[in-house]
């Protein structure tokens, strides 16, 4: 067993026993399972909202990602766009699900309509938009441990360990229990990967400015957006479809539940895009390993970080690299574990069984957290290909959540369930075709000028999307009814 | 209300504003990696500004 290994192994049993303590004193009933009886503070709210934007993204994708295509992918990876949403959309989100008792993302669109069956639509979508996420948390986890632990722990085995791990926490403490150990994990990942920046650039090139002019001169037009592909237009629009489809995920939603006030959701907004500059160590990374690690080609391209830090650092700190990238896996697992598990329980098992006690809902939804973990370790291992593309489905699927979403909150709701449910399931089947065929807006109108070609294919189903919904709304309009007036977005519309 | 929705109108707008290109170079960055870093944090400040300036806040508490 060698050094790197074993600090591993450390901040694993670490990370076990804080989230097992995050359950003393409080009584584990649904709501507290859920969204941690809706008591998280701004400090703490910004931990777990913050620890879920920094996933083995933050890790391996965005200095893979640099490393692969240079500047799209380096702008792409922070997105300001997010914080602005979330302004405005989370704390009247928020207000009414406090109101009503809402628990799920289904939930409130259950309520917000009077429908069950759209509650029931959009956990399933969620469902199959989210496993992948799992799976591809998953991978990340077998990717960096066995790469930490020097090939002695195989990718498949440092997933079950992992899995493991984090069924047993989220079992007994659920959302408590994630936001917990989403402090550590922070802590660390900030100290390593703020390290690692300043060190690759300045350790192998002198300084960060001879480091980019050195890449400016290897590959030039590596630090601009090309006229077509990566171009600006692609930025924009994925861009935008990203930061609209975020908080659609249950598990987003889950954690912004899990709030104290309104408040506290409009200062994280303000607060989290200083935690995105962390990004930007990661990006230099990733640029730094372009000269001195070249020929990474494809899905290895993801290996770029731990190329660099075993050809620089002694395995102990390897290690430390090691447990924060696990961590980073851990921890949105387990939120997407709970955030799946209430979804399952509460929005599809108690429409069918209505009369099921808060008391069996939350032994069901304990119940169905190792199951939901053994479909993830199973596509984990099995599912090659096909779920990259499920992955890459999964932010289109997601964002077609969107209008139903922000129309409910309009003082008159211009949308009547029918326009919802036509929307979604239109946009849906167009998002699962086209990435099954592999159909772009480019190959789609091959003679339209680049600008349009490189739109993001989800923002543009997204356009169908609304006007599906508001045209069906309009034909189905009589049986609309007003809702309440405090929980609407203001005078804004 | 609509004073704070213009505060938060701008880093949207700002930060998908693309200056594409490499020089002059600012602290060690080209200029579109640092132009889009900067949005980063003015972001954060115009979205600080428009909390502390939001009758949103007030009206929660007297409820």
């Amino acid at each position: 067993m060698n050094a790197a290994l074993l600090v591993i192994l450390f901040f694993l049993v670490l990370c076990i026993w804080l989230g097992l303590q995050a359950r003393k004193g409080k009584d584990m009933n649904m709501e507290q399972w859920s969204v941690g009886g809706r008591g998280f503070g701004s400090i703490l709210l910004f931990f777990l909202l913050a620890g879920e934007m920094f996933t083995t993204y933050t890790f391996l994708g965005a200095s893979g990602g640099t490393y692969r295509s240079g500047i799209p992918t380096a702008l792409y990876a922070f997105n300001c766009f997010y914080f602005v949403i979330a302004y405005w959309l989370l704390p009247p989100v928020w207000k009414y699900a406090k109101k009503h008792n809402v628990l799920s993302q289904s939930d409130f669109y259950e309520k917000k309509y009077n429908s069950p069956a759209l509650g029931v639509l959009v956990a399933i979508i969620s469902v199959i938009a989210i496993i992948p996420y799992l799976v591809m948390q998953l991978k990340g986890l077998g990717i960096i441990v066995s790469q930490a632990s020097y090939g002695s722990i195989s990718p498949n085995m440092a997933i079950v360990v992992g899995v493991i791990a984090i069924t047993i926490y989220v079992t007994v403490s659920g959302m408590h229990g994630a936001a917990w150990t989403a402090i550590i994990k922070d802590i660390l990942i900030l100290a390593v990967v703020v390290f690692m920046g300043f060190y690759f650039p300045f350790h192998y090139y002198g300084g960060i400015q001879p480091m980019f002019e050195a890449i400016n001169t290897a590959k030039s037009g590596f630090l601009l957006f090309p006229e077509q592909g990566l171009s600006i237009s692609w930025f924009v629009s994925a861009t935008i479809m990203t930061a609209l489809g975020f908080y659609m995920f249950p598990h987003m939603l889950a954690g912004v539940f899990t709030a104290k006030s309104a408040k506290s959701l409009r200062v994280n907004a303000g607060v989290m895009p200083i935690y995105q500059i962390i990004i930007v160590f990661s990006l230099l990374i990733g640029f730094s390993a372009i000269i001195q690690v070249p020929n990474l080609n494809g899905t290895d391209a993801d290996l770029a970080l731990f190329k660099m830090a075993k050809m620089s650092f002694d395995p102990w700190f390897v290690g430390v690299i090691g447990a924060a990238g696990a961590m980073a896996a851990l921890i949105p697992s387990s939120l997407i574990l709970t955030a799946t598990a209430t979804l399952l329980s509460k929005n599809i098992y108690k429409v069918w069984k209505p009369n099921t006690t808060d008391q069996q809902l939350v032994k069901l939804s304990k119940m169905l957290v190792p199951v939901i973990a053994l479909v993830g370790l199973y596509f984990s291992f099995n599912g090659g290909n096909s779920v990259l593309t499920l992955y890459l489905m999964s932010y289109s699927f997601m964002v077609q959540l969107f209008p139903a979403l922000f129309f409910s909150l309009w003082k008159r709701n211009p949308v009547t369930v029918q326009g919802a449910f036509a929307g979604m399931i239109v946009s849906i089947m167009i998002v699962a075709y086209s990435t099954i065929t592999e159909m772009s807006v480019a190959t789609l109108f091959p003679s339209f000028p680049n600008v349009i070609k490189d739109l993001d294919l989800g923002l543009a189903v997204l356009m169908i999307n609304i006007a599906v919904t508001l045209g069906v709304s309009v034909v189905t309009k009589k049986s609309a009814a007003r809702v309440d007036d405090d929980t609407t977005i203001s005078n804004l519309v | 209300m609509k004073k704070v929705f213009l505060l938060t109108l701008i880093p949207a707008l700002g930060s998908l504003f693309v200056i594409n290109r490499v020089e002059p170079y600012v602290l060690g960055l080209p200029f579109v990696l640092f132009w889009a870093i900067c949005w980063v944090g003015l972001t954060s400040l115009f979205l600080i500004i428009a909390n502390k300036l939001d009758p949103a806040n007030k009206e929660e508490e007297e409820l």
